[in-house]
């Protein structure tokens, strides 16, 4: 049953560019796909392991320049720039993971320094001249999908979409592992975990280098989307608050989660811009207010709604 | 399997556990007993790596385990169990022994199975897909030495499995660690309830504000002076023998 719906998604999501044929709905599709498999990035480490990030741009940021600089300075395939920021945002990873479970932070105190590291790699970027500075890097435009760059919207679509089966897979496998487990463990109750056994430190820090180095190739494609990235976009707060958001929204610690999640929160993203305007400032309120409401009124998210609602059919049904 | 010699620890001006010696010889059911704030659960923190001693040292199989992380001590065969259930919540109960299963068990499912068996030896076959929180007192204590016991141990230290239980679970408990220490798993139990004490241990150590006041046999221990002045306060030891002449007159 559940393998029919994942098998029938798939094929839709395969045709979806020649169902829909409009380039803004493409492109509204591709920032889905792309926050869904970055919000399953987060989930790893948030979601399943209970380590909360506000900095996620971090690993966004570093995949994003890693890619653009090897490419520009020194002649990598953008594919190849792909796995290379993956490889970046994975060492990132490593060296906050590092720094801070070493010293047992835990809650908010991880998610300060998560978002300061952030801070300082904007500072950095910002002032370094080989990411350009303020002013930012652009990626010289050569179409050719060897060079991973697309004439219209439908290669970067369909790129976006191996990202996210690649992510949520990469979820779908945790979940059926003894990492997975181990991670959960230590969301619920970190010293019972370590009374069983569990290397709490060794499991967390896996869990943030693969989500470093997932949410690190979420920069590279977004480098090679936009071919352009600056220090804001790339390491500023907006971009880890979008990430942590979707799978708050869709589900904390569930495959599908991210994926509701994203198209949720850009669904509804769309719908604000189209009644109030695009003011500047007004999509992180937004996206404030939004977190305000779930963690308030749907701390399990939307999966956690559809599984609530799902339950109460099966038992009117049985009754 | 378990030697204990001259373990420290002070919390501030608080000598919590002071010099404290014991051994556990394997196969067999040992005992702690002593009031509340005695330092037994401090002593047993410092035996699984939890707490760092002062002083003094811990050997496990023959082997000096002082100082190692708690992960690597349970790795060794040396578990404990938590005096406040500290259950994985949102997990079921069989995730949660789960977790005990995946120290010698890579694959899920074979760790999955695992947990079914265990949960069927200490009697929550039926509660394998309930919510940890959705448990009562004594299905977190059972869950606490489910998950224990999935970890395979050599020695399990536990820490008063029985409080809060009513009589009839009690018995269930009972049988429970019995069956346990049959199965060639060496006990180590806090516990405050003598009846159970007595019908369980083989030999028990009586502490009293941090230090070791007496051990022996459970019949033996239920006479000793200090234990009764411990237990029930000063001068009670004098006024029960007045009270034994009094009634033998
Ligand atoms: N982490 C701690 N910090 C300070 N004091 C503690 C701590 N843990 C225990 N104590 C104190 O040490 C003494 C022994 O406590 P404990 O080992 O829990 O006793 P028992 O388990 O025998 O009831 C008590 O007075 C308690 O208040
Ligand atoms: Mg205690």
């Amino acid at each position: 049953m559940a393998r029919l719906g994942i098998a029938g998604g798939m094929i839709v999501a395969l045709a979806v560019p020649y169902l829909i044929r409009s380039d803004f709905w493409l492109g509204f599709l591709i920032t889905v796909l792309l926050f869904a498999a970055m919000g399953m990035a987060w989930n790893v480490l948030g979601g399943y392991a209970g380590q909360f990030s506000f900095g996620h741009a971090a690993f966004f940021g570093t995949g994003a320049y890693a890619s653009a600089i090897l490419h520009i300075g020194f002649g990598l395939n953008p594919w190849l720039g792909l796995a290379a920021a993956a490889v970046a945002g994975g060492l990132v990873g490593l060296v906050i993971g590092t720094l801070s479970f070493r010293y047992g932070l835990r809650g908010s105190y991880f998610a300060l320094i998560t978002l300061a590291f952030a801070e300082v790699l904007r500072i950095l970027a910002n002032t370094a001249e080989f990411t350009g500075g303020g002013v930012g890097l652009y990626v010289p435009l050569k179409v050719g999908v060897a060079n991973l760059q697309f004439e219209s919207k439908l290669g970067y679509y369909y790129v976006a979409l191996g990202f996210t089966v690649l992510s949520l897979g990469v979820g779908w496998a945790l979940e059926r592992s003894r990492l997975g487990a181990r991670l959960m463990a230590i969301r619920e109750n970190e010293d019972a975990a370590r009374a069983l056994g569990v290397d709490t430190f060794m499991c967390k820090l896996q869990a943030i280098v693969i989500s470093g180095a997932l949410t690190g190739l979420g920069g590279a494609f977004y480098t090679q989307y936009y071919l352009y990235i600056d220090p804001g976009i790339a390491y500023g707060p907006g971009v880890s608050v979008e990430i942590l958001l979707v799978p708050i929204i869709g589900g904390l610690g569930t495959v599908f989660g991210p994926l509701l999640g994203s198209a949720v929160l850009h669904g509804a993203g769309e719908l604000a811009r189209r009644l109030v305007g695009d003011a500047p400032g007004l999509s992180l309120i937004f996206y404030g207010a939004l977190l305000v409401i779930m963690v308030r009124f749907l701390p399990e998210g939307l999966m956690g709604l559809v599984w609530r609602l799902s339950r109460r059919r099966e038992r009117a049904a049985n009754a | 399997m378990l030697e204990v010699s001259g373990l420290t620890k002070r919390f501030g001006g608080l000598l919590a556990v002071a010099d404290v010696s014991l051994r556990v010889p394997e196969g067999g059911i040992v005992a702690l007993v002593g009031p509340n704030g005695a330092g037994k659960t401090t002593l047993f923190a410092m035996v699984s790596g939890f707490i760092a001693p002062d002083s003094g040292s811990v050997a496990f199989a023959g082997e000096e385990i002082t100082g190692l992380p708690p992960h690597l001590i349970c790795a060794k065969g040396l578990v404990r169990t938590f005096q406040v259930v500290q259950p994985f919540g949102r997990l079921s109960v069989c995730e949660n022994i789960a977790v005990g299963a995946h120290l010698h068990l890579a694959g899920r499912k074979e760790a999955l199975e695992r947990a079914r068996e265990v949960a069927e030896k200490v009697g929550m076959g039926p509660l394998l897909d309930r919510r940890a929180q959705a448990l009562t007192v004594a299905g977190r204590k059972r869950l606490e030495l489910a998950r224990a016991l999935a970890t395979a141990p050599r020695l399990l230290l536990l820490d008063e499995v029985m409080a809060g239980l009513n009589p009839t679970e009690m018995g269930a408990m009972i049988d429970v660690v019995k069956a346990i220490r049959d199965m060639g798993v060496t006990v180590f139990l806090i516990e405050h309830v003598m009846q159970a004490v007595a019908s369980l241990a083989e030999r028990v150590y009586v502490l009293n504000q941090g230090r070791l006041i007496a051990d022996g046999a459970p019949g033996e221990i239920a006479r000793t002076p200090a234990v009764i002045e411990a237990y029930l306060g000063h001068g009670a030891a004098a006024r029960m023998v007045a009270q034994a002449v009094e009634a033998s007159r």
